[in-house]
C-alpha cells in the first residue's frame, strides 16, 4: 500500500501541518509518498526529503503550479493517482480547496477533517461543529481524505532520507488566473501549530484594543486568534478566526478574552489542554468549557495578568 | 447571465445538537431546521447580483425530500426568481449531491453557480468544488467579495494566510464565506409571492445519476465531555494554578 500525501507550503518552507498529516498516513501504514507541487520550490523539496517516514518525495517544480490552484493541481494528483490506496492533504484552505476536485475526478468520496486513523478504511471525524464525533467506513478503491492537524502529532522533520521523484507534467491552469494577495505579516508563531494561544472577542471593543493582549502574547511566546464577532467587527484580520469555519486549534493553553463561547467558537478550541476564560458575565458558556474561569473585566484583568507573569 | 444557486435544509445553527442514544446518527426529530448559513449568503449575494444589473435570472436548487421545499420558498420569499427539488432522501454524499446540481447547472446553462462553502451539520467544505471538478469548471471557494465583469469572475478569498484574489472565466463555481454578505430579512408580502412562484421537482434519473455511497457511518458518538473546571477568584490565583496546578506556564 502506498499513500500520498500532497505538501502544504509557500514555495520557501514545508508547512507544519504537512508533518501531522505524515503521522496520519504513517497510521494507516505504507509507503508514504510526499507530492510538492509549487514553483521555485527546491528548498521546500530538500526540507521534504528529510522527514521521518516519507519514502519518496514528488517534485512538480513548475511556474504553472505556483499558487497551487486547485483546477490544476487536482488534475496533477489525479495524473499520479494510479497506484495510492489513500490520497491525504492537510486540512487547511489548501487542502480543502483542491481535495474535494481530486475526489470529484476520480468518483470517490472525499472524507473532511479526520482526526483519527482506525484502520485504513475506518476514520473518525466531527461533524455538527464538533458536537457530534462520527466514525465511518470507505470502501472506495482510493480513499481521499482531509487530516486535521490537531488531531495527530507532527512528523519529526528530520532522519528521513527520501528519494525524488521529477514529475514532467506541465498543466496549465486555463480558466482561473491569480491575480493578488494579502498574507498577514506576523513574527509570532502561526496559529494552529503555537503551544499557546490568547484570543480576544467582541468585548475586546476594538482593534486598538487587541494590543493589549500582545504582552501576553510575548512573555508566553503565544500565537493571537480571535472569535468571528471581533472579525466581523475589523478588530483584526479573518485569518486570526477560531471556529467551526475558522481554524482549529488545540494548543497546551488558550485563554479566551471577552469572547462568549458560542458553540461555533468552541468547535474550533475545546480540544485545548488548558482553557482560560476571561469574561466580566459569570454565565458566559465559555466558562462551561474553561478549566479556568476569571469573572472580571478584562480591562483591568488583562494587564494585571501580563505583569504577574 | 444566470446564477444557479444551491441551497440545503441544515439543523438551525443555535440548536445544540444531540446524539441519539443507539449512536446510530444525531436526533433531528422536533428539532427547528433553517437554511445553511452560508446558503443565505449564496442567495443574498446572487439577488445583489440581479438587483445590480449583472444577472437576470435566479434559480436556487436544493436536492432532498420533500421538506427542502421549505428551504426554497424560502429562498424565493428572498428574491429567487425560480426553485428545483431534486428529490432523494436526506443525508446523500457530497459526491451524489454534486452530480445532481452538475445535471442542474448543465440542464440550466448556468453562467454562475453560488453555493455556500460548507454545510454545518456534515461540515463537509466540498460539494462546491465536486461540482466545479465536475463540470471541468474554475472555481473559486470561500469568497468574501465577487466583482463579474467582461465574462470572468475575480473573487477575494479567505485563505489560511489571509486574502487571495483569482480570477476566474464563466461559467464557474463561487463557494460562499461568512464575510460575503449580510442576508437580508424576507419580508411578508415577499413570503407570499414566493408562494406562486415556481417551483419543479426533479428525479435523480432525470439527469441520469445514480445516487449512492462507499461510505457508511459506523457510529455517532457525542463528544468527549470536558471535567468541570473552576472559577478563579484573581489574577493571583489564575497564575497560580497555572503555574502550579496545569504546569502551562513556567
Ligand atoms: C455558520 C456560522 C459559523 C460561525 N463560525 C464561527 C467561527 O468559526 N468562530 C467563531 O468564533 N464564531 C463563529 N460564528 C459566530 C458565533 O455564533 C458567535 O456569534 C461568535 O463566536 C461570538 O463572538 P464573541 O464571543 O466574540 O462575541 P459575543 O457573543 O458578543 O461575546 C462577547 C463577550 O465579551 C464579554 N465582554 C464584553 N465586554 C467585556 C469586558 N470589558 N470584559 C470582559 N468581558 C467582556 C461579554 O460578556 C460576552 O460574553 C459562526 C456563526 C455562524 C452562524
Ligand atoms: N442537499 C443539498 N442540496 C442543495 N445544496 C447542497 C446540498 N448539500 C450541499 N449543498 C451545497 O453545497 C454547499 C457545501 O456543502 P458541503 O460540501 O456539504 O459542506 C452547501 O452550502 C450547499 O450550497
Amino acid at each position: 500500500m502506498s499513500i500520498l500525501v500532497l505538501a502544504e507550503h509557500d514555495n520557501q518552507s514545508l508547512k507544519p501541518a504537512t508533518l501531522n498529516t505524515i503521522t496520519a498516513a504513517s497510521q494507516i501504514g505504507g509507503d508514504v509518498h510526499l507530492l510538492v507541487a509549487g514553483f521555485e520550490c527546491q528548498t521546500v523539496i530538500a526540507q521534504a526529503s528529510k522527514v521521518a517516514g516519507v519514502s519518496k518525495v514528488l517534485s512538480a517544480d513548475n511556474a504553472v503550479y505556483e499558487h497551487q490552484l486547485a483546477e490544476n493541481i487536482a488534475k496533477l494528483v489525479v495524473d499520479v493517482a494510479e497506484g495510492y490506496s489513500h490520497i491525504l492533504a492537510p486540512a487547511t484552505t489548501t487542502g480543502k480547496n483542491t481535495l474535494p476536485r481530486v475526489a470529484a475526478l476520480l468518483d470517490v468520496a472525499q472524507l473532511s477533517d479526520v482526526i483519527k486513523v482506525e484502520s485504513a478504511d475506518t476514520f473518525v471525524r466531527p461533524i455538527y461543529a464538533g458536537n457530534a464525533i462520527a466514525t465511518v467506513k470507505s470502501s472506495d478503491s482510493v480513499k481521499v481524505i482531509t487530516v486535521r492537524a490537531t488531531g495527530f502529532d507532527a512528523a519529526a522533520d528530520e532522519g528521513g532520507d527520501a528519494q525524488t521523484e521529477v514529475l514532467s507534467q506541465v498543466i496549465a491552469s486555463e480558466k482561473s488566473r491569480f491575480v493578488s494577495e494579502q498574507l498577514a505579516e506576523s513574527d509570532r508563531p502561526e496559529l494552529t501549530a503555537a503551544s499557546v494561544v490568547i484570543s480576544g472577542g467582541r468585548g475586546m471593543g476594538s482593534g486598538d484594543n487587541f494590543k493589549l493582549l500582545d504582552g501576553i502574547a510575548d512573555k508566553l511566546g503565544a500565537a493571537i486568534g480571535a472569535s468571528r464577532a471581533a472579525v466581523d467587527a475589523g478588530f483584526v484580520p479573518n485569518d486570526l478566526q477560531v471556529g467551526q469555519t475558522g481554524k482549529t486549534v488545540a494548543p497546551d493553553l488558550y485563554i479566551a478574552v471577552g469572547i462568549s463561547g458560542a458553540i461555533q467558537h468552541l468547535a474550533g478550541m475545546k480540544d485545548s489542554k488548558v482553557i482560560v476564560a476571561i469574561n466580566k458575565d459569570e454565565d458566559a458558556p465559555i466558562f462551561q468549557v474553561a478549566d479556568y474561569g476569571l469573572v472580571a473585566d478584562l480591562f483591568d484583568a488583562v494587564p494585571e495578568l501580563e505583569k504577574s507573569l | 447571465m444566470k446564477v444557479l444557486v444551491s441551497v440545503k435544509r441544515v439543523i438551525d445553527y443555535n440548536v445544540k445538537v444531540r446524539v441519539k442514544a443507539d449512536h446510530s446518527a444525531v436526533d433531528l426529530t422536533n428539532v427547528k431546521m433553517s437554511m445553511n448559513p452560508f446558503c443565505e449568503i449564496a442567495v443574498e449575494e446572487a439577488i445583489r447580483l440581479k438587483e445590480k444589473g449583472v444577472a437576470d435570472e435566479v434559480v436556487v436548487v436544493s436536492v432532498g425530500s420533500k421538506s427542502c421545499q421549505e428551504t426554497l420558498r424560502t429562498a424565493l420569499a428572498l428574491g429567487a426568481d425560480r426553485a428545483i427539488q431534486v428529490e432523494t432522501e436526506d443525508g446523500l454524499d457530497s459526491l451524489s449531491v454534486a452530480k445532481l446540481l452538475a445535471g442542474v447547472a448543465k440542464d440550466e446553462a448556468a453562467d454562475l453557480i453560488i453555493m455556500g462553502k460548507q454545510s454545518i451539520d456534515s461540515d463537509n467544505n466540498q460539494t462546491g468544488q465536486m461540482v466545479a471538478a465536475l463540470l471541468d469548471y474554475p472555481q473559486a471557494t470561500f469568497a468574501s467579495e465577487v466583482i463579474v465583469e467582461n465574462g470572468e469572475a475575480k473573487v477575494t478569498r479567505e485563505i489560511d494566510g489571509g486574502l487571495q484574489t483569482l480570477a476566474i472565466t464563466l461559467p464557474a463555481v463561487v463557494t460562499t464565506d461568512l464575510r460575503l454578505n449580510e442576508p437580508r430579512f424576507a419580508s411578508l408580502p415577499n413570503i407570499m409571492k414566493a408562494k406562486k412562484k415556481p417551483l419543479d421537482v426533479k428525479t435523480p434519473a432525470d439527469f441520469g445519476v445514480e445516487v449512492g455511497s462507499n461510505v457508511s457511518i459506523v457510529s455517532v458518538t457525542p463528544p468527549p465531555e470536558r471535567a468541570a473546571g473552576i472559577k478563579v477568584g484573581s489574577v493571583s490565583e489564575l497564575v497560580d494554578k497555572l503555574k502550579n496546578e496545569a504546569k502551562v506556564v513556567s
